[in-house]
């Protein structure tokens, strides 16, 4: 039954890892977007403090989006998608470590560099931990949805612009409990009902997208 | 074994085809035949449950292919038009995933052994980018030596690119399949020495 997940998981790993470039690419986009707010709003402390949480999770959502069509483009395209869609084993599975795949190398490395990046920010090192925590819990449902948005726009032209329109309104939670932990945690009425509420938010994406995803790629590859 | 009845596709506003009906049975090499544009492909993604019929029933041992679909992919081997080769691995680790990404328990010997039957031994650790379309070919018919014991073959112009030697051998490793109780279906549009005549469809028989 793990067979399946396990050659996924690391045979997309191996890729990512052999097209390193792009996962570069994102996180580049990551660093760069945060670095224009100050020079956008001014380099006064306190404001930028404000508006940190915000900045952080918008750039790393964006992020997320910018790669989110690579997912299944490839294998879509030189027709691993219908191998994989003839596996005995549950296409729920395989989803699964596609998505997982996809956070490790891309979802990781954002959440590695942006405490990094408050600091820049000047957020409060006491609000770090918790910052990392809300992206860590945050990331892989951006991921999870993302997917079945991906998996529905396989194929269209101009699938890139649509697959925006159709999971960035699905982001908005995801954003408000985010940012919304690291503001509550800095405002010192404390971050665990939004990280509990991230962390819920989780397991229902893990139980539900992969399904819902399995379903979208049998349609688009009908 | 394979029974199709009054199968009907349906591609985008047009009908390619309707009452298609086909037995497969243990043994059998069917060869689908027709113009370009009648349905062949169609017709093979359709019985690999890839896409679903406008109407019409598949069935395989008696059960419609959509309610037993887990247990027909186990003895299902399709090797589409598209060869499912990844451009930045390499023969070895895009035959191994293959058969792992279909359930199938082969260790790395075994794919490199399948590799070189099929005339790869100098490309085994090449990035596929660098292989030739023929090249390319052969890795994805590689599985044809690993998933043996999958019943149906369906394999969608298996002979594209393929030099005459290699058209020669894929057609005897058919014929032995087929000489062992498997099924095999295919289209192509070539002429293969074929050790037993192929059962011939054609699709545009029932072309609307």
């Amino acid at each position: 039954m793990l067979s399946t997940f396990l050659a996924v998981l690391r045979r997309d790993l191996l890729l990512a890892w052999r097209g390193r470039a792009d996962v570069l690419v994102t996180l580049a986009f990551f660093v760069i977007v945060v670095c224009l707010f100050p020079f956008g709003v001014g380099a006064e402390p306190n404001q930028l403090r404000a508006i940190a949480p915000g900045v952080l999770w918008v750039a790393a959502l964006l992020a997320c989006l910018l790669s989110l069509h690579r997912l299944f483009a490839q294998d879509y395209a030189d027709g691993t998608l219908e191998q994989l869609l003839l596996s005995s084993e549950p296409a729920a599975l395989w989803v699964t470590a596609k998505v997982l795949a996809f956070w490790l190398s891309t979802g990781l490395p954002v959440v590695a560099v942006a405490p990094g990046l408050a600091l820049l920010l000047d957020l409060e090192q006491g609000a770090l931990p918790v910052l990392v925590l809300s992206l860590a819990l945050g990331t892989p449902i951006l991921g999870l949805l993302g997917a079945v948005g991906a998996a529905l726009t396989l194929g269209l032209r101009g699938g890139g612009m649509l697959l925006a329109l159709l999971v960035l309104p699905l982001f908005v939670p995801v954003l408000i409990f985010g940012a919304g932990a690291v503001e509550a945690e800095m405002s010192g009425s404390g971050a665990a009902a939004h990280l509990l509420l991230l962390g819920g938010g989780l397991a229902g994406a893990l139980a539900l997208a992969p399904w819902a995803c399995a379903a979208a790629l049998r349609i688009t590859t009908d | 074994m394979l029974e199709v009845e009054d199968l009907a596709c349906l591609k985008g506003d047009r009908l390619l085809f309707r009452d298609l009906a086909l037995r497969l049975q243990a043994g059998e090499l069917l060869r689908i035949a027709g113009p370009n544009g009648v349905g062949k492909t169609s017709l093979l993604r359709l019985v690999t449950g890839l896409a679903l019929p406008e109407a019409g029933e598949i069935r395989w041992r008696g059960e419609s292919i959509r309610r037993e679909r887990e247990a027909f992919h186990r003895e299902l081997l399709y090797l589409g038009h598209a060869p499912a080769i990844n451009d930045l691995l390499s023969p070895l680790e895009n035959l191994r995933f293959a058969c792992a990404a279909a359930g199938d328990e082969v260790d790395a010997d075994s794919c490199m052994q399948a590799l070189v039957r099929i005339g790869l031994e100098n490309q085994l650790d090449l990035p596929a980018r660098v292989l030739s379309q023929g090249q390319r070919r052969r890795v994805s018919l590689a599985r044809l030596f690993l998933s043996g014991r999958r019943a149906l073959w369906v394999l969608d112009e298996p002979f594209t690119a393929l030099d005459v030697k290699a058209v020669a051998d894929l057609a005897q490793a058919l014929s032995e399949h087929c000489a062992a109780g498997g099924m095999v279906m295919l289209t192509t549009h070539q002429d293969a020495p074929f050790a037993l005549t192929p059962r011939v469809l054609d699709v545009g028989a029932y072309a609307c």
